[in-house]
């Protein structure tokens, strides 16, 4: 995806917890902040319910970037631990992205609670800026001359 | 005479244990023989790819592949079968997911090669001479000259659904022959399962059918991850409850859990369960989970995972060529495979 | 003009293999090439991969004989932890070994080479098979055949976890002991198994000893190669298929070599000819000299026939009575390619006849079959012999036990130079004059099937033999005829 100038713009997906991180998207719509439109946010009910699967599938569909956001640890889940096995399933994962030769920028995990629309921006910001360093993922996936 | 189904048999970067495995049918080979006609076999007829050529489309009922599609040649091979046939299997791990052969894709063909005929101490090869695509050979008694030819590599294996549609699946490193057999069965009746079934298998998890199910506990949770180079698993008690990396609760069930038996884990080798999209990513989802720490504990978990340096040989030991990445990012096309040379 | 004639796919280790065989304009055959077509990689994609999973991972070398590469990795792992097993896993592991052995040599001698001369080299391609075997000896001798690799490969399964694909191998030992029950079976199986044997034995004789035309064949020239042979002796420099020193003759049967696996590279070279992807290993003192037999060139044979050559005895009684036998009849070293057949039923014996002592050995039953490692990881070299010979291992590791190198030579290899030059020298001796059929292809052949090139022919127990399609052509690359 590229803007009118011609300047690469990333893809992003970002699944986000119903309780915590999703509210906070919003927050930051209703309070009127402004931040790049390169996310596509699909809601789920659990950070815990994000399989890595799912990350796989963004990849392999033409993200440029995966952030899964949830409640913050210790205590903000509300299934008790689904961000505790969140935060271990993904340290696992970027051991795949390090070994598939896919930078670990491109992967974010992220506890911001429905109060943190600015971590919210801040976020999605500071992804938006390192993907646009590193450039699309796409052309890493096929194979090349 | 023929009015029994034809089959074919064909195989790609194999290693021959599919092969095995149907002779390991043993005396239920006989049966198989009364009820079906071989058309097409490369290892044991003398039929050739013009033979193929020559039959009417859609003309062989059954096609059987197995091995992954490593080579020029083996996709042109496949897409004729296709045509010929009216259903396509892809038998055995290799051929559905890619297999073992698939670790491949971790890195460039260039670099195996180099690998292979530069590097290994056992090599003598000051010219660097590498296999070549085309070679012209003097032959200076009879003064005439001729050619030999080599097929190309692909850059990187990849499973048959990539290069063909594959109407069903008989998992396995290599498929028991049981697992065959009910295959075999499930096709011969006429009752087809729907498209993209794998089939001659179980539908549920390893576990399910392990001696050891029992000795598992409601929920598994480990403190580490052990590897059976320096830890010897007590007998009858649930491998992944002590650590080892047991693929059973992610793996398609059907062995009856042989390697377990064996004392030693589950590899994955009958590869994911329906509805599971990545293999490898369906494990880490399985480890994250079981491990018994929470996210303030980083350096025990870190620890944990450390303790493991090679997670892609044991989460897509057999399927990395299929995953959803499928082979390691930046993978260039060789180069070092030449076009022609005289000698 | 020049012809060439392709046959097209032949099978071997790692794949396929073709034969070119390369006519002038008299249609006499000038030069025939055995090329490998095809690559995998296993020395490279090894690296990154925890050792442990070796015997495993290169297993899937070859679907034929797992049990050589799971057994000759665990014994690298062995060495690279500096382990030494149990009495009892050792015992086990040779025990296993040489069921395998058994087995798939049987599976040779009824279904792969042995069609060529239970039915005949010239008997027409329908009949060249398992089918035409059982025709040959009657249908209860296939069943005994079938029987019997059936019963072994079960046994084999109780053990090691799975028949094809092994899992039990571990540094410093295997998975799992043995029990009694299973202790009851392999003695039976053992005393059925040197029955067999024994039985195959008769079989060969009658069919192929007692027919002088067969007798001519395998002590025809275009059949003869005089070459270096290596194989693993014991302390007595009797064959031994698990363990022992690697010993190397020359053509005259001369001690050349006798060597530990660990000074393997003072002994073998690779050679790369850019017309194959299989290496040409050579004897590295004597150097490359091409593809010519010959005390001054370096290529050597495994395989049962330079087992045999290699050693000067075997350590069973039966197996040995029949190697004086077969030396008494060729001589020592016997040059003779399709000898190999012969060679390859002594050794069904004599493991057999091992198999009986291993079951009957006390120390099998000992439940301490492992070692735990303790020390750390950098190299480590495991050696035995494959059912087509000579296969090691050569691994290095990080402190981790992580592979870093992997360096694998394989038996076909090892005999890939010899089976060029049988192929070409069956070739050059038998087509002339465009005279090209079935039966002189299938001559040509039986060249390399004599070494039984490791790959699954297991499906040559369908219909059949081996796909001859050939191609002819002219200098200009036309195509002119095929020929199946």
């Amino acid at each position: 995806m590229s803007d009118s100038k011609g300047e690469f713009e990333p893809k992003i997906v970002v699944y986000a917890c119903n309780w915590c991180t999703y509210a906070a998207t919003d927050l930051a719509g209703t309070s009127r902040m402004s931040y790049p439109p390169n996310v596509r946010i699909i809601r789920v009910m659990c950070s815990g319910r994000v399989d890595p699967q799912f990350v796989l599938q963004a990849f392999a569909d033409g993200a440029d970037g995966v952030i899964v956001a949830g409640c913050h640890p210790p205590a903000d889940c509300h299934y008790i631990e689904g961000n505790y096995k969140a935060y271990r399933r993904f340290e696992l994962f970027r051991k795949l992205l390090e070994t598939m030769g896919i930078e670990q920028e491109r992967f974010r995990l992220e506890w911001i609670s429905a109060a943190e629309a600015s971590r919210w921006v801040q976020v999605v910001n500071e992804m938006v800026a390192q993907l646009k360093k590193l450039g699309p993922l796409k052309p890493n996936l096929e194979v090349r001359e | 005479m023929s009015e029994k189904p034809k089959v074919a048999w064909y195989w790609c970067a194999s290693c021959g244990g599919c092969e095995e495995s149907f002779v390991d049918l043993a005396e239920r080979l006989l049966k198989v023989f009364e009820a079906v006609d071989i058309v097409f076999c490369p290892v044991a007829m003398d039929f050739k790819r013009e033979d193929v050529e020559k039959l009417p489309d859609g003309s062989i009922t059954v096609a059987l592949i197995n091995g992954g599609i490593r080579l020029k040649e083996h996709e042109e091979m496949v897409k004729l079968l296709r045509k010929k046939s009216k259903i396509v299997i892809a038998y055995g791990a290799c051929s559905a997911w890619g297999g073992i052969p698939g670790l491949a894709n971790l890195y460039n063909l260039d670099e195996a090669l180099e690998r292979k005929y530069l590097e290994v101490p056992t090599i003598e090869n000051p010219k660097e001479v590498l296999p070549t695509k085309k070679i012209i050979v003097n032959i200076p008694e009879a003064k005439m000259k001729a050619e030999l030819e080599l097929p190309e590599p692909l850059p990187v294996l990849l499973p048959l659904d990539k290069v063909i549609d594959v109407d069903y699946y008989i998992p396995g490193c290599p498929p028991t022959p049981d697992v065959f057999w009910n295959a075999l069965q499930a096709l011969l009746s006429g009752n087809l399962p729907p498209k993209g079934a794998i089939v001659g298998a179980s539908n549920r998890s390893l576990c399910d059918e392990c001696s050891l199910n029992e000795t598992k506990p409601e929920k598994v949770l480990v403190k580490e991850f052990k590897r059976p180079d320096k830890a010897k698993p007590e007998p009858n008690k649930c491998l992944l409850a002590q650590g080892f990396l047991c693929m059973g609760p992610v793996t398609r069930g059907g062995c009856t859990a042989l390697c377990i038996k064996g004392n030693m884990p589950c590899t994955g080798c009958f590869g994911l369960l329906d509805g599971i999209v990545d293999y490898g990513g369906k494990a880490i989802s399985y480890f994250g989970s079981i491990l018994d720490y929470s996210p303030v504990e980083e350096k025990e978990i870190k620890k944990a995972f450390d303790g493991i340096p090679d997670w892609i040989g044991t989460i897509y030991r057999y399927s990395l060529a299929a995953s959803k990445l499928s082979h390691k990012a930046g993978i260039k096309k060789p180069k070092r495979i030449k076009e022609v040379v005289e000698i | 003009m020049s012809k060439e004639i392709v046959i097209d796919p032949i099978t071997r280790l790692e794949g396929h293999g073709k034969i070119v065989i390369i006519l002038d304009d008299k249609g006499n055959c000038v030069r025939a090439f055995f090329q490998v077509p095809e690559f995998r990689g296993f020395e490279k994609f090894a690296e990154g991969r925890h050792a442990e999973d070796m015997p495993q991972i290169t297993s899937r070398i070859c679907g034929v004989c797992p049990t050589a590469h799971h057994m000759a990795s665990t014994k690298a792992l062995d060495d690279l932890y500096k382990v030494d097993p149990p009495v009892a896993a050792k015992k086990i592991r040779e025990l296993f070994y040489n069921l395998f052995m058994l087995e798939d040599h049987a599976l040779h001698v009824y279904i792969l080479g042995g069609p060529d001369f239970i039915v005949g080299p010239d008997a027409p391609k329908e009949e060249r098979n398992v089918v035409g075997v059982i025709k040959k000896v009657g249908q209860e001798v296939g069943l005994k055949v079938i029987g019997m690799r059936k019963s072994i490969r079960q046994m084999m399964e109780r053990i090691g976890g799975k028949t094809i694909h092994p899992v039990f191998g571990v540094p410093g030992g295997i998975s799992k002991p043995l029990n009694e029950e299973i202790v009851k079976d392999l003695k039976a199986l053992g005393e059925q198994g040197v029955e067999f044997a024994q039985f195959t034995l008769n079989v060969f004789k009658d069919i192929v000893l007692k027919n002088k035309k067969y007798l001519d064949l395998i002590t025809s020239d275009a059949y003869t190669h005089r070459t270096y042979y290596m194989g693993l002796v014991d302390n007595k420099n009797r064959v031994n298929f698990y363990d022992g020193m690697l010993r190397v003759v020359d053509p005259n049967g001369k001690e050349y070599a006798k060597f530990d696996v660990h000074n393997y590279l003072d002994y073998i070279a690779e050679h790369v000819e850019p017309w194959s992807y299989m290496t040409f290993p050579y004897l590295r003192k004597i150097g490359w000299k091409g593809l010519i037999d010959g005390e001054q060139s370096g290529i050597y044979a495994v395989a049962p026939l330079a087992r045999l050559n290699a050693a000067e005895g075997m350590a069973t009684p039966l197996a040995q009575e029949a190697y004086e036998e077969m030396f008494e009849k060729l001589g020592k070293p016997a040059h003779q390619t399709l000898a190999m057949h012969w060679a390859r039923v002594i050794e069904m014996l004599y493991a057999a006849e091992r198999i009986k002592e291993l079951a009957n050995d006390p120390d099998i039953l000992d439940q301490n079959v492992r070692n735990l490692p303790t020390e750390k990881p950098s190299v480590g070299i495991g050696v035995v012999e494959a059912p087509r010979g000579t296969l090691i291992h050569h691994y290095e590791t990080d402190e981790r036990g992580v592979i870093k190198r992997a360096n694998l030579l394989v038996a076909t290899q090892h005999n890939i130079g010899r089976i060029s030059m049988s192929v070409d020298k069956a070739a050059r001796s038998l087509i002339k004059g465009g005279v090209v059929n079935d039966g002189l292809l299938n001559m040509v052949e039986m060249a390399f099937r004599a070494y039984d090139p490791c790959n699954a022919c297991g499906t040559h127990t369908l219909p059949g033999s081996m796909p001859v399609p050939i191609y002819i052509y002219n200098t200009n690359g036309e195509l002119l005829r095929v020929i199946h």
